[in-house]
């Protein structure tokens, strides 16, 4: 065989599974370090999804109830690319957020804010063959949470990643430029300091649209491949 | 250029939204060749508990041993329509279930064929980083030589067969930690 291999992550780029100030991890993580794999076909080919049908406005999540949802309009843009800086071509992103007032169209999401009729808060996309991405959405709110006395998550928004193989498979959030609550959100300091900066958006200016809707960009670093074909 | 990774975070709890548009619980339209099986996978926290909010992902090659994907270049049919790829959400009790075909066996880098077997992974809230694991068939020819298994400490593996009950479901329970913790993979 000669396909490619996806390089392990070096140490300090992700959090650990166990994450005491974030109070759900000990009751679910691992005790024991996970057993190295060597890359096989198992691990080197993975869902592409090229069959999903995606309807023209699931990348924009403004539009797909009756009317407008209420909040700030907001661009939120990228590319989705690997360590070595190639475009990871096609790539399903998937995102999912609360509403400008801080609740999710969730059952199970009992924060006492308005639900916003016109807001579902879940969108989908394939970058494109530079791996480009765009959503139109609401800015989300920030919401509280019961990890600590008076928690808050700041203001983000989740997004799933296929990239080309189940090694590449990830799970993510993306926060705001300078949010004042990232430094007390154990979920965002879980990821060492170093990395953890690369999950806040930078402010762009340049793509703004004039009164329209301001814009944030968010590119995405999935595992590069290894150099050498394996055996 | 070397660019630093996106780093990893929980799914959190409140996942409907996008990803249930892309739930498939059922991999294998009628016409699809193979043993068709149903898969029940629990979820348990480090005391045994259920974890009803998770998000179980699966991925296997179809019944001739191939995968649905461009680097698998090997002569061997692909079935229309199956990908190959499931998920679902784990219930009230914890329980997330496919129905599929078996997948056929594949080959290992240095030789050799592994046992059949589903690729996993595990997300939910309180978990950081996406879990890896393997769903092997109890009984199952190329157990004992599996090279995935044979990586693994005997008294460990079990927590990777699947067992079938009376109604013909494999099941297998996931367990994040504790005694009867799960092997996860660095993959
Ligand atoms: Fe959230």
């Amino acid at each position: 065989m000669n396909e490619e291999t996806y390089r392990r992550p070096s140490a300090g780029q992700h959090p650990p599974n166990r994450f005491d100030a974030y109070k759900s991890t000990p009751g679910r993580s691992p005790g024991k370090p996970a057993v190295v794999l060597p890359h096989s076909l198992s691990e080197i080919t993975g869902p592409l999804l090229q069959a999903e049908r995606l309807d023209g406005l699931e990348n924009d999540l403004t539009r797909q109830r009756m009317a407008e949802p209420l909040g700030e309009r907001i661009i939120v843009h990228g590319r989705v690319l690997d360590e070595d800086g190639r475009a990871v071509p096609n790539a399903l992103v998937e995102i999912w957020q609360c509403n400008a007032a801080g609740r999710y169209h969730h059952p199970g999401d009992q924060h006492d804010a308005p639900l916003d009729p016109n807001f579902y808060g879940g969108g989908r996309t394939r970058a494109d063959a530079e791996g480009g991405y765009r959503f139109v959405t609401i800015k989300p709110g920030a919401y509280p949470w019961k990890n600590h006395h008076n928690a808050w998550r700041p203001a983000h928004i989740h997004f799933s990643l296929f990239g080309p193989a189940f090694a590449t498979r990830q799970i993510t959030q993306m926060y705001f430029p300078n949010d004042p609550l990232l430094a007390f959100d154990p979920i965002y300091k879980s990821v060492p300091e170093g990395a953890r900066e690369r999950l806040q958006a930078a402010f762009d200016m340049d793509s703004t649209q004039p009164e329209w809707a301001l814009a944030y960009r968010f590119d995405i670093v999935l595992r590069g491949r290894n150099a050498t074909p394996m055996e | 250029m070397s660019r630093g990774l996106t780093p990893s975070q929980t799914v959190g709890p409140f996942y409907w939204g996008t990803l249930v548009k892309t739930c498939h619980a059922e991999l294998a339209p009628p016409g699809v060749a193979g043993e068709r099986i149903a898969l029940a996978l629990s979820l348990h926290d480090v005391e045994g508990a259920i974890v009803p909010d998770g998000v179980l992902e699966i991925w296997q090659a179809n019944s001739h041993g191939r995968y649905n994907h461009p680097d698998d270049r090997r002569n061997l049919p692909l079935d229309e329509g199956f990908e190959g790829f499931g998920r679902a959400g784990t219930d009230a009790k914890g329980v997330a279930r496919f129905a599929t075909v078996k997948p056929g066996r594949v080959p290992w880098p240095a030789g050799g064929l592994q046992a059949a077997h589903v690729n996993v992974s595990v997300f939910a809230r309180g978990v950081l980083n996406r879990l890896a694991t393997r769903l092997y068939f109890d009984g199952d020819a190329g157990l004992a030589d599996d090279p995935v298994l044979n990586l693994v400490e005997p008294a460990r593996r079990s927590t990777l067969i699947a067992r079938r009950d009376g109604d013909g479901v494999w099941h297998l329970p996931i367990h994040l930690g504790g005694p009867k913790e799960t092997v996860f993979f660095d993959v």
